[in-house]
Parts: structure tokens; sequence; C-alpha cells
């Protein structure tokens, strides 16, 4: 099983949303985050006061997938994630051990 | 005709003549009434709306342009005055506002208000008067807050409002506003200076009071490295907005009539708002690059506090003058001179109302006329009416309420440190004074 985080633009979360819902994706977690990449900030200026505003508001998409279906996962992300601008997102993949249904105490893929 | 005959005819006619004086009486008194009660309804009318303006209005306004964890305890500045000034007015602070005639201070003869009922002042009630009047009585201290938000101890700032009440807010309306005041223009004060609704009185006085209570109590914790945006902007709007409109019957209620005066005013208020605004709106865009929605209604605000002054004299079109000329300089001392003298006045109180007012209160004596509310003639106004004596005499009312103002803070300032202590902990002020000072929070994240 594989983890994909994904950090996105907070108005392309309907679009990705259904994509994912579109190829079965059936669930996923979704925080509202802020931060910065390459992209960095931008100015605001409140009566003469200047503040640098760094910390951007995004959305961090968590998905677990089965090993088998990562690309295509991670290609319907691209796809429906991408602007072409600065300030896209980023994704990251990683290992996870263990799965478990809280209902039924299912396991692995099947409690996915 | 006999005797008896032309003694009836001098009798009917005797009682023809009484019947047409009662009558005329009555018909007098009838006008009387008729009139009182409009002006009774305008001047209720107005005094509701200058409430408005501190709560929600000037609640709104500086809540929204605090960090979230000050905008409870911001709001409380502004409405706990409604219940802290209004009690001190009825027990002693009308009658040293407006009993008596000395140059400085009134006197006792209102005390409690007991010999105070329905009889009229002008055309209209006694108590409306003293309902009108106290209005002002909890805005102006209310205005100060802007400068101490974030960080001033909660009983300190009770305190702090209810001397400041007594020492420079008593003493300047007296002066101002109050039978034989120094500055009484209307009242054969010695130094006749021109405030129609406020422009010292109010607006100098919490002003530059508001500068001193920056400079004492120092810079809010992390003040200017820190980000210290508003919070929510949208209240700040939503709370100029009020103010715009309350504004109507501080000043246009001033005429304390239903009058053409009252008309004047109205109209050279709203024309003073507007051009400040776009003052502003013009200074920052060519400054910043951007006209922010804050700098709108913050030119408004400016435009409104330098017509105060100046409402029931002039016409349209130096109120639209009075208006630009303040935006402009208020942005310069707000977005400009601020940073580079380095104080942290949180709200700007002083860049506002001190500056805002003062260019008000030197405006008024160029541009007062005659012809606002007495076109027939008299004396004449200001320096377009041909008296630039105006002028000194305006920039003397205005110095006498910086010195008040000033060296009535000091002192207070002083007295609350000694007692209460005026500043909160560090660790109060980091926590953030909704919760250090009132136990609770304005958003809660669970709920």
């Amino acid at each position: 099983m594989k983890k994909i985080e994904a950090v996105i633009q907070p108005f392309k979360l309907e679009e990705v949303k259904e994509a994912l819902i579109a190829i079965g994706i059936d669930g996923m977690t979704v925080l509202e985050v802020r931060g910065h990449g390459r992209q960095k900030g931008h100015k605001e200026v409140y009566r003469g006061q200047e503040y640098v505003v760094d910390l951007l508001p995004k959305i961090k998409l968590e998905i677990v997938v089965p090993e088998s279906r990562l690309d295509e996962v991670t290609e319907t992300l691209i796809r429906a994630a991408r602007t072409g601008k600065i300030g896209d997102g980023k994704i990251f993949v990683s290992d996870i051990g263990e799965a478990i249904r809280i209902r039924n105490g299912d396991r692995g893929e099947t409690a996915l | 005709m006999n005797r008896l005959q032309r003694m009836l005819l001098l009798f009917a006619a005797v009682s023809a003549r009484g019947q047409e004086q009662e009558r005329l009486a009555a018909l007098e008194q009838a006008v009387e009434a008729a009139q009182s009660s409009a002006d009774n309804a305008w001047m209720l009318t107005s005094t509701a709306l200058v409430l408005l303006m501190t709560g929600p209005g000037l609640a709104l306004f500086y809540g929204g342009l605090v960090r979230r964890k000050n905008v409870l305890s911001t709001m409380m500045h502004s409405f706990i005055l409604m219940a802290v000034a209004s009690v001190l007015w009825a027990v002693i602070g009308y009658s040293l506002a407006f009993g008596g005639d000395g140059w400085f201070l009134g006197d006792f003869r209102y005390a409690f208000l007991g010999s105070v009922g329905l009889e009229r002042q002008g055309s209209i009630p006694h108590l409306t008067f003293i309902a009108f009047q106290l209005m002002f009585a909890i805005i102006t201290p209310a205005l100060i807050s802007g400068a101490f938000a974030e960080r001033m101890r909660f009983s300190a700032m009770l305190l702090f409002t209810a001397l400041w009440s007594l020492i420079v807010y008593y003493p300047l309306a007296h002066m101002v506003w109050g039978p034989g005041g120094l500055l009484n223009a209307f009242a054969e004060g010695p130094i006749p200076c021109f405030d129609f609704a406020g422009g010292t009185v109010v607006h100098i006085s919490s002003g530059v009071s508001a500068l001193v209570c920056a400079l004492y109590l120092g810079k809010r914790l992390g003040y200017p490295s820190e980000t210290m945006r508003p919070h929510n902007l949208a209240l700040s709007v939503t709370g100029a907005c009020l103010l715009w409109v309350g504004w109507f019957g501080f000043n246009a209620g001033s005429a304390l009539a239903s009058s053409a005066l009252a008309a004047s005013a109205f109209v050279a208020t709203h024309f003073g708002a507007a051009a400040a605004t776009l003052g502003w709106m013009l200074a920052e865009w060519l400054k910043n690059g951007k006209p922010s929605a804050l700098g709108a209604i913050t030119g408004a605000v400016a435009g409104l506090v330098a017509i105060t002054p100046a409402s029931g004299f002039v016409r349209p079109m130096p109120a639209l003058l009075i208006g630009f000329v303040a935006g402009v300089v208020c942005f310069y001392m707000v977005a400009v001179a601020k940073q580079k003298l380095g104080y942290d006045d949180s709200l700007d109180a002083f860049g506002v109302h001190g500056v805002g007012g003062t260019v008000g209160a030197i405006l008024t004596g160029v541009f007062a006329t005659r012809a606002v509310a007495d076109p027939s003639g008299g004396r004449a106004f200001g320096w377009i009416d041909g008296n630039p004596m105006q002028l000194v005499y305006q920039l003397v009312g205005s110095l006498v309420a910086w010195v008040i103002a000033a060296l009535g803070t000091v002192v207070i300032l002083k007295i609350c440190d000694l007692t209460v202590g005026v500043r909160v902990d560090p660790e109060h002020e980091i926590q953030g004074l909704d919760l250090s000072m009132h136990g609770e929070e304005a958003y809660s994240h669970e709920s």
C-alpha cells in the first residue's frame, strides 16, 4: 500500500475530488494547510504597515491506495490539479505498513 | 344712547378683545408645542444615532482591526463605556459640563439630575438635551481605546476612562459648549471658538490623549516585526458604514432642532466624508500602488472627524474641500509619519481623530460663513466672511484642547499605574486579552 500526499491549490479541490471519484477512489482525507515552496509569498499593506505573507493557504489531500493503482491515481491527480503556473503544489508518496477498518477489523487492502 | 346702553356696549367690546387675546395665546402655545414636538422627534432620533456610533459602529470598526485574540476586549472597551459614562453623566457629569456659568467648569446644580424635568431647553425637553449630550460623553473616551488596544489592563481602562471624563471631557465640554465657557462662541466666551459638534471637545481631546497613551504604554510586544494584520476587515467596513450613518445624528443633531441648520450640517457631513474617502484612496493608490478597502473606510472616518467642527458653519463646496484635505493629511500621518516616528498607536486614534480634528478646527476658521445659519446678515463668521481673526481663535481653541488633553492624560495614566497598573503582564499580552482579562474567546474551534 502507498500513501499519496498531495498539496494543491485550494480552488482545485473540487476538480481533483471529482476526478478521483471518477476512477473509483472512495476514500480521502482533506486538510486545510498553509505553506510555501519556491513560490514564496506576497506583500500586504495595512495603513502603511507592510507585511510579507509567505505562508499561503493550500489544501492537502491524503489518499492510501493499493500499490497497483499508484501510477493511475497520481496521473489523475496531476491532470486535475495542474494549471501550469507556479504554486500548483507537490505530490509525495510513501509506504504504508498496515490499514485497519475500525468497524469490523478488516486488514490490509480490503480495509481501504 | 343712555348711560346704561353705553356701558353694556363697552363691556361687550372689552370681553370680545379678552376672548381674542385668549385665543391668540392658545394659538401661540399650540404652535410652540408643535415645533417642540418636531424638534424633539429629530433630537431623540439623533440621540439614538450617536449611540449607534459607539455600539455597534466603533466596536465593529476597532474590533475588526485587532488580532483575533483581542477582538472581545477591544469591543468591550466601547461597550462598557455605554454603561460607565452613562452612570457618571447622570450622577455628576452633566452638571459639571452644562451647569453653572464658569469659564472652565460647571457646578453641582444638576447633580443626580434632581432638578431636571420636562421643562424646555431651547425648544426641546431638558431631558432630551441631557441624553443627546450624554452620547458624546460615551463615544469620546471610547475613541481613545484605539491607542491602547491589545495591551491595557481592563481595570486600568475603567479607572482611566472614568477619571478622563472628570478631568478632561467635562471641563472641555463646558468650555466650548457650556454657559459662560471660555471658548464658547455663542455665550460671550472671551475666546470665541467655533466647534459645531465636537472637533475640539471630542476629536482633538480623544486623539491627543490617544497619542499620550500610546507613548506612555509603549509598543505592543512584537511590534512592528511581528505580523499584526487586522483579523477581520469585513467587521471594520461594517463598523465604518454605521459610523457614517450615526454621524448624521452627531452633526445634524448638534443643531438641537429639526431646522434648516440641521439640514445644512447633514449635507456638509456627507460631503466631507465622501471627499475624504476619495482623498485617502488617491493618496494611497499613488503611494502604495493599490487602493485598499481599509484605506477607503479610514479616509471616510477622517473626513467625518474633520467636518465635525465645521458642519454647522460651512457650505457644501468648502465641506468637500475640508474632507479631501483631511483624507490626504491623515493618510500621510498614519501611513508615512507614524512609521518614521515609531510610536505604536494600535488603531490610529491619534492619526485620524487628533490630526483630523485639528485640520477641521483650523479650516472651520477659514470657511465658516454666516450664510449657513443666518443669510440675512449678522456678524462675520470665518475668514471668507472677512473675519481672519477667527483663524487665531480656532488655533487658540485647538491649543487649549491639546494642552488639557495631554496634561490630563499624563496625570491620569500615572494615577492608574500607581494603583491598578496600566499594562497587562507579558504572558497575558501574548495569550490575548480576551482570555486573560475576560476568560472567553470570540471564535471557538469546537463549535
